[in-house]
């Protein structure tokens, strides 16, 4: 019998989806019945963790087992008696379950910073980030810095904006500093609205301290009194966990009055946004705080200048609040030395597609894209062949497989005509048609549009109109063009930030795969055979065995023929499902 | 009016509409601004758009209290109770304006002394507001620059009315609230023209231009321009002429567009009134419940049809002007007042309206200033004594006409009508935002009659659950004089114990019930605004 | 406070206070808008009045930006009117183009704007709105096929008439205009929704086919409602009074109350006085002008003989105007020769 057992469960949402309770309540339940109960303390000894990024693989689970770890993925329920049993009573973990290679190369070239603590300590209990020298960067701060200085360290550390923009950090926080007013106030913008995005809502499951304790910094810093978590109902677990740790901060006196003793005061509200895609903008965002519907409103002046009840408020993301800590702990200088040149410290990206390795990953600035693609995210799924990634969500661009070596920062995505955005990466492959990949993007921003102003609201919707049209085969000369120029207009006479880069999507795939528009406008063809209007199944001869397998799954009897002779597909009958291309056994089905 | 007047000489709005969008505090007391005066109303969310504080102090829950900083819902009937209260906290907490006081008013000492009983719990007593809301309203008062003080019919229609007048005028005497740009008090005139119809001279005692009848020199300069004798003896008021009537010592009554029948206290008495005449002349656009009456009704034109002006609220007279023609023979009042006149032999003979106007000129130097001409699109306001004046935006800047402003002592009087076991709720009156006055015009409109299709009640909740009425039922309102049966509506606007009727509607009337009786000492205005009531469900 | 900047290489100064769009339209420079007025606080959400400003990086919208010293500002480059027909194009293309039937035809500014910019073909068409539920309430027509999404009419019920009866429901190309729920409008009326309104999409249900603004004649007068004495526009076709409006620069500053602005029905009303009446038999019946003042004449002048002037009482108008209340009083004083005059300010 082990003297000491301590069990970690992923409990961010991935870990939950994935029937991250139930595999706790097991080892829980089984636990008990073992009579180890007696010589390890009740309920310490399975602790729920924040996200560890590797959702691919979850449930994940670290068994320690008298100091040693052994970490477990893709776990249920049910596999929990034999870890029990063979593991912890018999002490032979069980390899078939272990973590790999996959868990090792993602692991490898990931640098974390504001992702350090998340995984490693339970984001319900303020004791645990007090363990990891929690809120001694901001004790640091207060009691032994002038707010000048502290801002002279954010902008030698040369953090910058990690809500999409960019914009360096503690320039913002001058302009607030230096504006004149009693009342000032700082916003912890937390309304990830992009499709696929989970970067801040992992922060504040994982660790929701750090960004608490970055707002306390950043308080002082502008002069703030009060603050404002925007965040999204739709994150019940992000609010439940952010509640509960506001709660505990001010308990132990870190928000409040007197804040270690000093005569600075600072407390923090929740605020639940409705789900808006706008609201994330940060003018729509303040709107939406008033009491007002979320409409952008137009700069100058900016939010520094005039932002919340036209006081000057500082709008800053949930990474970059999260990063504070970290800086303040280890020092500006030791940020500044991670990353490139104008781009410093980690970005913390939700990598997804067609890779082998899917999840949240924290990289440094400048690692190459071949890099995340092929070390972190395990490469491509399939052995597909690369074809883009998509960065930067609906106001982003793509990087084709010319760019694999470009060293991924603020500028060199700019340069490209992507964005960093917020951290979403979605990466792509032969089997996805850029032409659709720009719809998908553009549904939601128009469908996300505010109708404020004239352009997005009706201009986002004659874009999607006119590549609905090109993806159903009605796509006409000119409409490239049309596309552009329309395009162009809507970046330069939108009001707010969603107007002016939802024709990016558009505009990169325009760019780069140019040809695939052209086919489907003047060949009526879709290359990667994912448009469905313009698909043709037909069957090859000479591969068809007439097995009938395909006429038995067929919906609408469009496919015939005789036993064991070749089989004909009606392409009048025929709706595009593909069900006979992918029952058939024989690569008889030609999809194109 | 004659409650102002007698206090600072004459009787209309101190200030001008545009003013009130920089006044620091807005006190409205029996107003119901935004459904009555809904444009100033407007200039008000102006104000507080400016930062501008609102004090109501109505039984009702009007409307604007949704904008307002603080709202105090006194009895009714109780304003001076709770004036004398407020104006009680300012002086003890050294709010008083001293030298205002000193410099430009008269009486203060002796009105001082009645000040004393009116503590803040005497006042929380007799009006049922928390002493914590008068001492507010007292400070809110007291410690501003700009107060614009707005009252009503909810003043004045009284039994004691006058003496609300004389409160109200103490109050902004007291704290020096009057005589300057955006500060004064003003009663906010409820017709299109009623205050030209004071100015031209609508009044038993008066001529035009507020000169008495009895003043022999003012007699001379009229007689002089209208060749002929005039009256010496000051005549009786329309609430006088309708009981004198009902006597048979009035035989013939002319009446040029109202409608008493409808809009006077006691139905039932002012119609035996006017049936009792021997001559009954009614000029109107309809045939209205007097009309129909009358043994002659004369066809007028509507303010489309025809020429002239209008004095508004704030004093500016504005022009009206003939859009269209009028139907049938229907004619100009003063064409008809004009051939009239001529049949009793004696001829006005004036080229066109305009030479009307500058006759009103001649003989009243607050319009001397005045001709067609010079009224553009903001008006003029009077006093515009000369030809290169600009009109008065607001009165009293260099005193007060009677010289000092007179403080009045005065005590609060319940009103006559209390409730009682029999008739246990008071009744109050007034407009609402759609239908205007007796609906003579408006309930000819079909889109307003679908928003506003009859007579209701105002029903507070609780008493609607203890008579069990609910909302849509009919209710049989009884009073001393009459009873009337109408629908409920159940609102919290008004108070416990109180109801409120619109008296708009002739299918039910308000003023079967209202009582005739009580009027003002002084000035004759009935007391519309309190009678006792019993309800229950029809 | 005066600044000074540059507006298309002129040399101007405006107030510190001032927006773009304010500073050019004192110097006499047009820039084009569909959303903004003078009125209300600036919204920014037409982008007709984009202009360039040196050193930002895209146009901005002259109405919101506040103008700073050494400002220098292009307002009609190309690329800016390249812009701004995008805009009007876009509009056009969600809109009915009805303007054959609209009542708004002719004071229409989107409209004015299709003609300035000469959009005779549109480069944009597809799905148009299309609302099945007309709003049942007796004043207004609201037509949000025609909406530009202006918001005028949600800012002046918010800002100027403190109802808040209306706001842009739903997203993107769905938002409308409507109140909660989008019941029907259950408000005061007032109408200042319908003032401000650039397009066609709100209107009065009792204008419609009775004449458009280039048919009718204005007249300026005043309300015959209650004691504001609002400044009234009516508008006139055919001898009939077809709208009411109110110029901006008077003493309501152009606002309304809902009876200012829409109950003027009752002077064309069937039920007019339109010949004079005289009692006999116990019946009003119709006679002569002449008969009439002859009646009143024999009737009066003998109740003065008999019982003197002071049995006769005269009560004159609220209603009426200065010149024929003082009329009455004359008429009363000199002629029939007692004080018995007076008025209804007590009721």
């Amino acid at each position: 019998m082990p003297d000491q057992v301590n069990i970690k469960v992923c409990m961010g949402t991935g870990g939950i989806a994935a029937g991250g309770t139930e595999v706790m309540d097991m080892f829980r339940t089984e636990l008990d019945k073992t009579g180890i109960k007696a010589e390890v303390k009740e309920r310490s000894n399975v602790d729920k963790v924040g996200c560890r990024g590797f959702c691919a693989k979850d449930v994940l689970v670290d068994v320690e087992v008298d100091g040693e770890v052994t970490t477990y993925e893709c776990l249920n329920a049910d596999m929990v008696p034999r870890i029990i049993e063979e593991h912890i009573i018999g002490g032979e973990p069980v390899t078939d379950w272990v973590t790999g290679e996959d868990y090792r190369k993602f692991n490898e070239k990931q640098i974390k910073v504001v992702l350090s603590d998340c995984g490693r300590i339970d984001p319900e209990e303020i004791d645990a980030y007090l363990d990891h020298e929690g809120y001694v960067a901001v004790k640091k701060v207060l009691t032994s810095m002038t707010p000048e200085e502290t801002i002279e360290s954010v902008k030698k550390s040369g953090l910058r904006g990690r809500g999409g923009g960019g914009f360096p950090t503690g320039l913002k926080w001058e302009f607030a500093r230096k504006a004149n007013s009693k009342q000032k106030y700082i916003i912890c913008n937390a309304d990830e609205g992009d499709p696929g995005a989970f970067m801040d809502r992992s922060i504040i499951e994982g660790n929701p301290h750090a960004m608490i304790e970055g707002m306390i910094i950043g308080a002082y810093g502008i002069g703030a009194t009060k603050g404002y978590v925007y965040i999204r109902a739709e994150y019940p677990l992000a609010v439940e966990r952010l509640r509960r740790a506001l709660e505990h901060a001010r308990e132990r006196g870190f928000l409040g009055e007197k804040i270690f003793g000093t005569e600075i005061s600072f407390d923090i509200k929740i605020k639940l946004g409705a789900g808006a895609f706008v609201c994330g903008e940060e003018t729509a965002l303040i709107a939406s705080i008033e009491g007002e519907r979320g409409l952008p409103r137009n700069k100058p002046p900016f939010p520094a200048q005039s932002g919340l009840h036209g006081k000057p408020t500082i709008i800053n993301n949930v990474e970059t609040l999260a990063n504070l800590p970290y800086i303040f702990k280890n020092g500006p200088e030791w940020f500044a030395s991670l990353g490139t040149e104008k781009s410093k410290g980690t970005k913390v990206f939700a990598l997804t597609g067609k890779v082998n390795n899917t999840g949240l990953i924290e990289v440094p600035m400048g690692i190459t894209l071949k890099e995340i693609i092929y070390d972190v995210g395990g490469g491509m799924e399939g052995g597909k062949e690369y074809k883009a990634v998509q960065t930067g969500g609906p106001s982003g661009g793509c990087i084709t497989k010319d760019y694999m070596d470009l060293k991924v920062d603020y500028e060199s995505l700019a340069d490209i005509g992507s964005i960093m955005g917020s951290g979403g990466m979605v990466v792509l492959n032969e089997e996805d048609c850029m032409v659709n990949i720009a719809k998908f993007f553009l549904e939601f921003t128009q469908d996300e549009s505010c109708g404020k102003c004239t352009p997005c609201r009706i201009g986002t919707k004659r874009l999607l109109e006119i590549i609905n049209r090109i993806t159903e085969g009605r796509g006409r000369k000119g409409d490239i063009e049309l596309l552009l120029d329309l395009s162009e207009d809507i970046k330069d006479s939108s009001i707010c930030g969603l107007g002016q880069t939802a024709p990016n999507p558009v505009l990169s795939t325009i760019k780069y795969f140019r040809d695939e528009y052209e086919a489907h406008i003047n060949e009526k063809r879709c290359p990667a055979g994912v448009c469905a209007n313009l698909l043709t199944f037909s069957v090859i001869e000479d591969n068809c065995k007439g097995c009938t397998l395909c006429v038995k799954v067929c919906p609408v009897s469009a496919i015939t023929g005789e036993k064991k002779k070749p089989h004909l597909i009606d392409d009048e009958l025929c709706i595009k499902c593909g069900a006979c291309f992918d029952v058939c056994k024989f690569n008889a089905i030609l999809k194109g | 009016m004659a409650g102002l007047a007698a206090v600072f000489g004459t009787g209309a709005m101190t200030n001008s509409l545009p003013e009130i969008e920089d006044n620091d505090v807005i006190f409205i007391i029996g107003s119901n601004t935004k459904e009555n005066h809904p444009i100033v109303a407007l200039r008000m969310l102006k104000a507080v758009k400016k930062g501008a504080k609102i004090i109501i102090a109505d039984p009702r829950k009007v409307p604007l209290v949704r904008h307002s900083a603080l709202w105090i819902q006194q009895k009714p009937g109780t304003d001076v109770a709770l004036l004398n209260s407020m104006m009680h906290v300012i002086v003890k907490e050294g709010m008083a304006d001293e030298k205002f006081i000193k410099e430009r008013t008269e009486g203060y000492d002796e009105f001082l002394k009645g000040l004393d009983e009116y503590t803040p719990e005497y006042g929380e007593k007799i009006t049922g507001v928390p002493k914590e809301k008068i001492i507010e309203a007292a400070r809110m008062y007291g410690k501003s620059d700009k107060v614009g003080t707005f009252y009503t019919m909810g003043i004045t229609q009284h039994s004691h009315g006058t003496e609300n007048v004389y409160s109200l005028a103490n109050l902004v005497m007291l704290t020096g609230n009057i005589g300057k740009r955006s500060t004064g008090l003003n009663p906010l005139r409820g017709q299109n023209n009623v205050q030209g119809s004071s100015d031209m001279g609508g009044s038993p005692v008066n001529l035009p231009g507020y000169q008495s009848v009895t003043d022999e020199k003012v007699r001379e300069k009229f007689e002089i321009e209208w060749g002929t004798n005039l009256p010496s003896k000051p005549g009786i008021t329309a609430i006088d002429m309708m009981h004198e009537a009902e006597v048979g010592k009035l035989k013939a009554l002319y009446i040029m567009g109202e409608n008493p029948a409808l809009s006077d206290p006691d139905i039932e008495h002012t119609k035996k009134a006017l049936k009792n005449l021997d001559l009954l002349i009614v000029q109107d656009i309809f045939l209205t419940e007097t009309a129909e009456l009358a043994h002659v009704v004369l066809p007028a034109v509507t303010f489309a049809e025809k020429n002239g002006t209008f004095t508004n609220t704030d004093r500016r007279v504005q022009r009206v002007r003939k859009a269209v023609e009028p139907p049938g023979e229907a004619k100009e009042d003063s064409w008809i007042i004009m051939e009239l006149s001529k049949k009793f032999g004696y001829d006005m003979n004036y080229e066109n309206i305009h030479k009307v106007f500058l006759e009103i000129g001649k003989l009243w130097p607050a319009f001397a200033g005045i001709d067609y001409s010079r009224i553009r699109k903001h008006g003029i306001q009077w006093p515009c004594p000369t030809k290169d004046h600009k009109g008065t935006p607001y009165l009293f800047k260099d005193g007060f006409l009677r010289g000092k402003g007179k403080f009045t002592a005065v005590k609060y009087r319940p009103s006559e009508e209390q409730p009682d076991q029999e008739y246990p709720f008071i009744l109050t009156t007034g407009r609402e935002l759609f239908q205007y006055h007796t609906g003579t015009m408006t309930r000819r409109v079909k889109a307003i009659n679908e928003i506003s299709s009859g007579p209701y009640i105002e029903v507070n909740p609780d008493d609607a659950k203890n008579l069990s009425i609910e909302a849509g039922n009919n209710v049989c309102v009884t009073s001393r004089r009459g009873s009337i049966t109408l629908k409920a509506k159940v609102s919290d606007r008004p108070d416990k114990g109180v109801v409120f009727i619109p008296f708009h509607f002739k299918e039910a009337a308000a003023n079967v019930l209202t009582n005739p009786k009580a009027l003002d000492p002084v000035c004759k205005i009935p007391e519309l605004k309190v009678c006792a009531v019993t309800i229950k469900k029809a | 406070m005066v600044l000074n900047l540059t507006i298309d290489n002129k040399e101007i100064s405006a107030s510190k206070d001032a927006t773009v769009l304010e500073a050019a339209r004192e110097n006499g420079i047009y820039i084009p808008t569909l959303c903004d007025n003078p009125k209300l606080k600036p919204y920014g959400g037409c982008r007709l009045c984009l202009v360039e400003i040196k050193g930002l990086p895209r146009p901005v919208g002259a109405c919101t930006t506040p103008i700073q010293e050494g400002m220098v500002v292009q307002t009609s480059t190309e690329r800016i009117h390249k812009l701004r027909r995008t805009v009007v194009e876009l509009l056009l293309s969600d809109h009915p183009n009805d303007c054959m039937v609209c009542v708004k035809a002719g004071d229409c500014l989107l409209q004015e704007l299709a003609y300035l910019y000469d959009l005779q073909n549109n480069r944009f068409y597809g799905e148009k709105r299309q609302y099945t539920q007309k709003d049942g309430n007796p004043f207004l027509e609201r037509d949000m096929e025609k909406c530009i999404l202006c918001r005028q009419c949600v800012r002046v019920c918010e800002e100027i008439a403190g109802v808040s009866a209306i706001e842009i429901a739903y997203r993107g190309f769905k938002a409308k205009v409507c109140p909660s729920f989008e019941d029907d409008l259950n408000c005061e009326f007032c109408g200042q929704c319908v003032s401000v309104c650039p397009t066609g999409a709100l209107s009065g249900k009792a204008w419609s086919r009775k004449g458009r603004t280039a048919k009718t004649n204005e007249v300026t007068t005043t309300c015959p409602f209650c004691g504001c004495g609002c400044s009234l526009k009516l508008r006139v076709s055919e001898n009939e009074v077809v709208r009411v409006s109110s110029d901006p620069d008077t003493i309501n500053e152009g606002w309304l109350c809902v009876k200012g602005r829409f109950a003027y029905e009752f002077i064309n009303s069937p039920d007019r006085l339109d010949a004079p009446l005289i009692r006999k038999n116990g019946k009003l019946e119709k006679a002569s002008w002449d008969e009439t003042l002859d009646y009143i004449y024999d009737k009066m002048d003998s109740i003065k003989q008999e019982h003197g002037p002071d049995a006769i009482g005269g009560l004159l108008s609220a209603r009426c105007t200065n010149e024929e209340n003082y009329l009455f009083q004359k008429f009363m004083r000199a002629v029939v020769g007692t004080n018995n005059v007076d008025h209804c300010a007590r009721l």
